[in-house]
C-alpha cells in the first residue's frame, strides 16, 4: 500500500492509521504536523507547485521504500490557508518491525521539509505576512539520511 | 519557435508580480543560471527577485536541479526560494 495526497481538505488520522494497521505488518509509525499558533500567527498559507508536488512526493516515498522494507506508506500534505491548531501533514508507515517503521517515518518527514515543492507564508494580526525562511538545519537533517 | 515556460513561486512570484512567463528556448547549453541572469536584466521586480541567485532554487520539467544545469530540451523551468514544507 502506497498512497500520496496533496489536498486542501483536512484528514482523519484514526482512519489513516487503521488502514495502515491492516496491511499485515507488525508495527505502524506516524507523524502528524500541526500549525503552531505562536507569535500571534493568524493563518498559515501553503503554496505549492501543482504539476510537481505529487510526483515529487511519490519519488520521496519510493526512496523510503528502497531503504526500508515497508508494507504501507501514507503521506498527506495539505495546501491552501490553514489556522493555528490545524493538521498540516501526515506521514504513516507500516512494516514488519518497528525500526523500519520508525526510521522511515522520520526520514519521510525530514525529506518532505527539504525535498518537496511547498512554501509557507505566515499571516499575523498586526503586521505584514512573511514567507518562512528555509532552515539550514532542516537541509542538514535531510542530508544526514544520505548514505 | 520552441518556447520555454517559466513558473515563479512564493516571494519570487510576488516580487516579479507574475505567475509565469514564456520565452524563446535558449541554446541547449545555456544554464538555468544564465536564464535567471537574462530575466534579472529586465530590471524592476525581476532584478529584485532574481538578483541574488544564492537565494534561489530551480526545477526543470518538474525535477529539482542545481543552477548550473543546462536547460537542454526542457519545456518548463520553475524558479523559487528554498522549499519550506512539512
Amino acid at each position: 500500500m502506497k498512497q500520496v495526497s496533496v489536498q486542501a481538505e483536512d484528514f482523519d488520522v484514526a482512519a489513516e492509521l487503521s488502514a495502515l494497521e491492516q496491511v499485515g505488518g507488525g508495527g505502524v509509525a506516524s507523524f502528524t504536523g500541526i500549525v503552531r499558533g505562536e507569535n500571534d500567527l493568524t493563518a498559515l498559507e501553503l503554496q505549492h507547485y501543482p504539476a510537481m508536488t505529487a510526483p515529487q512526493v511519490e519519488r520521496i516515498v519510493e526512496e523510503a521504500m528502497t531503504r526500508w522494507p515497508l508494507l504501507g506508506v501514507r503521506v498527506i500534505h495539505r495546501v491552501g490557508r490553514l489556522s493555528p491548531g490545524d493538521r498540516i501533514v501526515f506521514v504513516g508507515t507500516a512494516s514488519r518491525h518497528r525500526t523500519a517503521a520508525l526510521e522511515s517515518c522520520a526520514f519521510l518527514i525530514d525529506w518532505l521539509k527539504s525535498h518537496a515543492p511547498f512554501w509557507k507564508k505566515e499571516h499575523f494580526a498586526d503586521r505584514d505576512p512573511t514567507w518562512v525562511e528555509a532552515k539550514a538545519e532542516d537541509e542538514a537533517k535531510a542530508y544526514g539520511w544520505t548514505k | 519557435m520552441a518556447t520555454l515556460d517559466i513558473l515563479y513561486f512564493a516571494w519570487v512570484r510576488e516580487l516579479i508580480g507574475r505567475d509565469d512567463d514564456q520565452v524563446e528556448r535558449p541554446a541547449p547549453d545555456s544554464t538555468v543560471a544564465d536564464l535567471i541572469d537574462m530575466l534579472a536584466s529586465r530590471g524592476g521586480g525581476y532584478a529584485e527577485a532574481l538578483g541574488d541567485k544564492e537565494r534561489l532554487r530551480a526545477a526543470l520539467d518538474q525535477h529539482f536541479v542545481v543552477l548550473d544545469t543546462p536547460i537542454g530540451q526542457a519545456r518548463e523551468l520553475a524558479i523559487f526560494p528554498p522549499v519550506t514544507g512539512g
